[in-house]
């Protein structure tokens, strides 16, 4: 039998139903309606670059990572801002629940931040290379971004 | 924020499509329960009794890029043999097995739908008439049974021996082809 070695990468399968409902939700909050054609270019990436993997670990981490590439392109090359009205169900921080509706104002690196960090509890270290920077820059993104958003909450409030 | 189906059913399609796709399978109902199956773009590739865990034997054996997609031709197949309408599968295959089991492989595949022959039977045609044992195993790992019908291979006495999916479905099938039993 000719056995492929694949050094403990999961089967795609399992790692696309693992994953696939946050990485929309996350894309939801930084594109809005435009979530889903993003969404689907994150997981033929995934897909085109998964038989050269090296090894498991982190695998959530680099999709987050294609995920926030291809809403930076959508961003760059189409920068009008998402219209962001939709409840979002499946936050975890109070604090993150509070402010994530107006993330869709943010500089796009500061709202991957934001959402990486608060939405999805991602350390620095990861975010870092969701956003191909230094952790330093990861954590200044995040941080600008939340006092930005502060600063809006309390025009708004 | 859940998936739609039809979001999902796109992704699929998109990925088989541009050809990303190492090996996909499906899970075929048949009156011996569910069948595991999986294809690659060259055919048919699996076939199992037992699809727990079956994502990661195809991950090794094929590569990790295993998807779940409808495998229209090979239920339909399955459907008109379970059914008594069909007596050979005009399926293709994607055999990778070592050269023995693959002329073992190819002698079992002459066996007629609804008739019977022994392990010893199988050994000689396949060109080591002392193999018979050798045999079994071949049988015993047959990547894709029901197609290639190593339920049609029975020991010297008429015994029904052994089946990977258990004697019950080995009966089931032979009794399906109208094969005499003794």
């Amino acid at each position: 039998m000719m056995e492929v070695v694949s050094q403990g990468i999961p089967p795609f399968e399992r790692f696309y139903l693992e994953h696939r409902n946050e990485v929309l939700g996350y894309l939801r909050r930084l594109l809005g309606q435009r979530a889903e054609d993003a969404w689907q270019e994150t997981f033929l990436r995934a897909l085109r670059a998964y038989d050269r993997l090296q090894n498991a670990r982190n695998l959530r981490s680099w999709v987050f990572t294609i995920a926030t590439n291809v809403a930076m392109d959508e961003l760059r090359t189409k920068p009008q801002l998402p219209v962001d009205g939709e409840p979002v169900a499946e936050i975890r921080r109070d604090a993150f629940r509070e402010l994530e509706h107006l993330t869709g104002d943010l500089p796009p690196t500061e709202r991957a931040a934001v959402v990486l960090r608060y939405g999805y509890d991602l350390p620095y270290a990861q975010i870092a290379d969701a956003l191909g920077s230094s952790e330093d820059a990861a954590r200044a993104a995040a941080s600008s971004g939340v006092r930005r958003l502060r600063r809006t909450h309390e025009r708004h409030a | 924020m859940n998936v739609t189906l039809e979001l999902d059913a796109q992704f699929r399609a998109a990925a088989l499509r541009e050809g990303l796709v190492d090996v996909r399978y499906d899970i075929v109902d048949s009156p011996v329960g569910e069948l595991f199956v999986a294809a690659t773009d060259r055919g048919l590739a699996r076939i199992s009794y037992f699809p727990d865990g079956m994502e990661d034997v195809l991950a090794r054996s094929f590569g990790p890029r295993v998807l779940r997609l409808p495998l229209d031709d090979v239920r339909r197949e399955l459907d008109e043999y379970f059914a008594g309408k069909r007596r050979t599968f005009d399926l293709p295959l994607d055999l990778r097995v070592a050269p023995f089991h693959a002329a073992v492989l190819a002698e079992l595949a002459r066996v007629p739908y609804g008739e019977t022959d022994t392990y010893g039977a199988l050994a000689a045609k396949a060109g080591s008439p002392r193999a018979a044992r050798a045999v079994g195993t071949v049988m015993n790992r047959n990547p894709i049974p029901i197609v290639l019908p190593c339920h049609r291979i029975v020991g010297a006495s008429g015994a029904l021996t052994g089946y990977a999916g258990g004697l019950e479905i080995k009966r089931h099938l032979l009794q399906l082809e109208g094969a005499k039993l003794t």
